[in-house]
């Protein structure tokens, strides 16, 4: 089609929607922030004619692909280290895919422009695509990788695992609360303008390196949406920029959504982009890199500080402390210590870190051995089955130094940078936050109103936030039991502490009786004043790397 | 690590070294080797179907695994997907309540507590077995050869054809169906699909939305492109006729009225069981597609039959699917008839208001179709026939 013609299609797509005079379309959702009735145009100028065979044409792209790869044997070059940890990241994604798509009926309700939701109905189908062709994927590993347990087990383990909320905030914060808050500022204007990146292009990168090339043609497929799903939050935010009293709201959704994305992709994608891979080059990039490159200049130098053109002020302190936290404060290497010391509770094998590993650390983030070599050589020698416990065990029993931590009630993550640590009796629970803003967002900005104002339509906070709540002090034994990450001989775990499919080397529930698991929430709910302030003052003296206090001042 | 800059990465090519894992399906036995299935859900029939692999607790759901609950609520203290968002109930939803969890609860998800299915809402599965690669060649298929239709139809001069008053019929009236078929995509359909229990309800519901937008756009692009072959042909009447004509004012009413509705069930039912048979069929297959050959037009049915063929063999399917195992239910089966009947009694007489709104088109055509009360007929009948379907009984509000 030529441009002219092309211009005057999209001008005539324009003409379907019209005022309704007879009874508007029913509200929903609310939100807080206030639009006047105007005319954004729909940025994406899609019309499903040329959408749809555009659309098909990448599916057989991609379909073709996972034939030639059965064809050509792929999984005789994967890394099982890496296939692993997909097993977590295939659980999880598909998820906010799905959220997405459930999330844009959140903008009929509360962004008057109709031209706006054609785009927004196009973005819905593409996160259905999106979400079953991801599904597909794993349905793929899970035929045609050596261990498929724990991808056969997904959406059940996804859902009651130790860090599946981690995971599934990136998803329910989409479609929840404040209309605008969720699908408009944490979905498009946040995870997706910035988060993706690490996600879709990332994560490619690096399972191609561990010999999968299946990963990067769907989510490259994926991502080509993405340009699209951008431009409709753009919009919108242009929209909400127009009404004064919206920055307020603004600047609340952009930093806790900022923090929160955060908090919960770098804690997955760089636990697997570092901890996933075997690919040791020198010269590849770490996820801290990247992080600077596409986090810190593409999207808050590029696109998150020229909206302070607009009155804005955008969240400067939140962005700066995310990168400290990655480049100072060992965020990813924290995280992934977290999920390995609680390798039994997941349902993945995590394999230990290797001398070549180490090395690859030291150069890319110097000082680490001093942190974290020690604990990951204990992994290594705890990793097999020879009257030991697991490493969580041994901890608790002082055997090793690493302290469980506590959860941060708000994103879900440990408090693992233990001096940051925050604890605050919230809605008459004594709770712990793995920093000021996560902290912030509990206390003042998911609350029915802010600074003074009424925001009788933001959230809350809801859920059993603490997963060890539910299971304090259960023996382990019956917690793998109840979860479901038991294998199909009925005693084998699914999750492993390292590679070897072995069965005699592999843990079973036996290992696991006697051992109680409490919950630090609750034992911190049941302490006298004297003894959490103590014990608190304590913990945050720790790590890094999860020491305990005395061990960190000694 | 105290500098605030990376490691900058050496500027020397490399590339990663791919090494022999064995890696692959069957190479070992070892304890699960052999468990190559969804093991969380139980398949309708005796087999998985990808269908169901792909679709089935992407959304999860607290009464089976979400142990947890839903991390977010809204001001209102609802969170997730709430079963109150319509007033039909499935079995197992008022005794199957989400297990208490608490501290020390576990995850209380075990088969002998909450098992898979936990309520008669898991049961649904979209009989089209919609999904990612469903929808695009469908759709892809139908763009293509409409767009093929269309093309050939300008090179060999088929327009020529028309009579003037079927070329006044089609710019004013057969285009006006473009607004319907967008404002139900988006705020009927597309809105529903935050809303309904399961995935395998929310997909079925977005694919529904986008056939109708597809087909919205296809009526509006076959607009224009007549617009530019035809002498005289007025491309902006079908905004004035849908705004402004008295035989359309109803088709609007009701269409409004439709996405006004905030029950997702009954936007879905009231627009597939009840407006589709007796305004949309009426409109498309009785009066557009019997009208146009005999006024010399063979292309407009092609880009109608599209639509036609959406609703009729695969919207409707699924919507019968739904519906009929809610009607069926082996706990709420009167209670959800009784709803859908009390459904009927205010939608059936709304479209057939509109549907007798539209009687002039009957008379505008050259070449006439067949009667208005004789197609009004046939799609109360059709109409009749799906609410028997559904154990429902059609009768009273049809002023038979
Ligand atoms: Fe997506
Ligand atoms: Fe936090």
């Amino acid at each position: 089609m030529s441009r002219q013609s092309l211009r005057e299609a999209h001008q005539k797509i324009q003409e379907l929607s019209w005022e309704p005079t007879f009874a508007t379309p029913a509200k929903k959702y609310g939100t807080d922030y206030k639009f006047s009735k105007a005319g954004k145009k729909d940025p994406l100028k899609q019309m499903l004619r040329s959408y749809f065979p555009m659309e098909e044409e990448k599916d057989n792209r991609v379909y073709g692909a996972q034939d030639g790869a059965i064809r050509g044997n792929m999984f005789r070059q994967v890394q099982e280290r890496w296939m692993e940890w997909q097993k977590l990241f295939l659980s999880i994604i598909p998820f906010p895919e799905i959220s997405a798509a459930r999330a844009m009926p959140l903008l009929f309700s509360t962004v008057p422009n109709q031209e706006l939701h054609n785009g927004q109905a196009i973005q819905m189908i593409d996160e259905v695509r999106h979400s079953t062709i991801q599904q597909n994927l794993k349905r793929l590993y899970m035929n045609n990788y050596i261990d498929p347990a724990g991808f056969n087990s997904s959406l059940r383990n996804f859902h009651n695992d130790y860090c599946g909320t981690i995971g599934r905030q990136f998803g329910e914060g989409f479609i929840t609360g404040d209309a605008l808050t969720a699908a408009s500022i944490y979905l498009t204007i946040v995870a997706e303008t910035a988060f993706t990146n690490t996600l879709f292009v990332a994560m490619p990168a690096e399972a191609a390196a561990n010999g999968d090339v299946l990963l990067p043609t769907v989510f490259h497929s994926v991502q080509s949406d993405e340009s699209r799903h951008i431009s409709n939050g753009y919009a919108t935010l242009l929209m909400a920029l127009q009404d004064e009293d919206n920055r307020e709201l603004l600047e609340r959704d952009l930093r806790y959504a900022f923090w929160n994305n955060h908090a919960v992709v770098d804690a997955a994608i760089g636990t697997f982009i570092e901890y996933g891979t075997k690919d040791r080059r020198k010269d590849r990039e770490s996820y801290a890199e990247m992080w600077r490159r596409w986090i810190y200049d593409d999207y808050y130098r590029s696109y998150l500080m020229p909206l302070e053109k607009y009155g804005l002020t955008v969240p400067h302190e939140e962005v700066e402390e995310a990168w400290n936290r990655i480049w100072n404060k060992g965020y990813v290497h924290e995280v992934a210590q977290f999920f390995a010391t609680g390798w039994l509770v997941n349902y993945w094998r995590i394999d230990p870190m290797t001398d070549e590993d180490f090395e690859w650390f030291e150069y890319k983030y110097p000082g680490w051995y001093a942190k974290y070599g020690e604990w990951w050589e204990n992994y290594n020698r705890l990793a097999t089955p020879n009257g030991h416990h697991p490493i969580a065990v041994e901890a608790a029993l002082g055997n090793i130094d690493y302290q469980y931590p506590h959860r941060c009630w708000t994103c879900m993550v440990p408090c693992l940078i233990r001096q940051d640590t925050v604890h605050d009796k919230v809605d008459g629970q004594w709770r712990t936050y793995c920093s000021e803003t996560c902290h912030w967002t509990d206390k003042y900005a998911f609350r029915p109103n802010y600074n003074g104002r009424e925001t009788p339509n933001m959230g809350q906070l809801s859920g059993h936030r603490e997963w060890e709540t539910l299971y304090h002090n259960w023996e382990l034994s019956d917690i793998v039991v109840d979860m479901g990450i038991v294998r199909d001989d009925g005693k084998t775990l699914t999750p492993q502490p390292h590679l070897d499919l072995d069965a005699d080397k592999m843990w079973t529930v036996d290992h696991l009786r006697g051992l109680p698991f409490p919950s630090p929430n609750v034992s911190l709910n049941e302490m006298s004043d004297e003894e959490r302030e103590e014990h608190m003052a304590l913990y945050k003296q720790g790590g890094p790397g999860g020491r305990h206090a005395a061990a960190a001042a000694g | 690590m105290t500098t605030l800059e990376p490691t900058p990465a050496p500027q020397q090519r490399s590339v990663p070294k791919l090494s022999f894992t064995d890696a692959e399906a069957g190479a070992k036995t070892f304890p699960g080797s052999e468990s190559r299935f969804f093991e969380y859900y139980k398949p309708k029939g005796r087999k998985r179907t990808h269908y169901e692999d792909v679709t089935i607790d992407v959304q999860p759901d607290p009464r089976h695994y979400l142990s947890q609950g839903w991390l977010y609520s809204f001001a209102d203290g609802q969170a997730g997907y709430p079963l109150e968002w319509t007033v039909l109930k499935a079995w197992g939803e008022d005794t199957n309540t989400p297990p208490k969890r608490y501290a020390a609860s576990g995850g209380q998800a075990t088969a002998d507590k909450v098992g898979w299915p936990a309520t008669g809402w898991h049961e649904f599965r979209d009989p089209n077995e919609e999904w990612e690669q469903t929808i695009y060649r469908y759709n892809a298929n139908v763009v293509r050869q409409m767009t093929q239709n269309i093309d050939n139809a300008r090179e060999t001069k088929a327009f020529a054809q028309w009579n003037p008053s079927w070329v006044r019929f089609v710019e004013r009236h057969a285009s006006a169906w473009m607004h319907p078929e967008h404002g139900l995509g988006l705020y009927v359909f597309v809105d529903a699909n935050r809303a309904a229990p399961t995935n395998m309800h929310n997909n079925a519901i977005s694919v529904n939305g986008m056939h109708r937008i597809r087909f919205a756009q296809d009526i509006a692009m076959y607009n224009m492109t007549l617009a530019n072959e035809i002498e005289g042909f007025d491309g902006t009447a079908h905004r004035e006729a849908w705004y402004q004509d008295p035989v359309w004012q109803g088709v609007r009413e009701v269409a409004e009225h439709l996405t006004a509705i905030s029950d997702w069930a009954e936007e879905v039912f009231c627009t597939n069981i009840v407006f589709e048979p007796l305004v949309g069929e009426l409109f498309r297959t009785q009066l557009v597609m019997h009208s146009a050959p005999g006024n010399g037009d063979y292309v407009t049915p092609t880009v109608f039959s599209a639509g036609e063929y959406d609703y009729a063999q695969r919207d409707l399917r699924y919507t019968r699917a739904m519906f009929s195992l809610l009607t069926e239910d082996k706990e709420f089966a009167e209670h959800n008839k009784s709803i859908m009947q009390g459904w009927l009694s205010t939608w059936v007489p709304r479209c057939l208001d509109a549907a007798r709104q539209l009687q002039p088109l009957w008379s505008q055509p050259e070449a006439k179709p067949p009667r208005f009360e004789d197609s009004l007929d046939a799609v109360k009948e059709r109409f009749a026939g799906i609410c028997r379907d559904l154990n429902l009984q059609p009768s009273k509000e049809l002023g038979q």
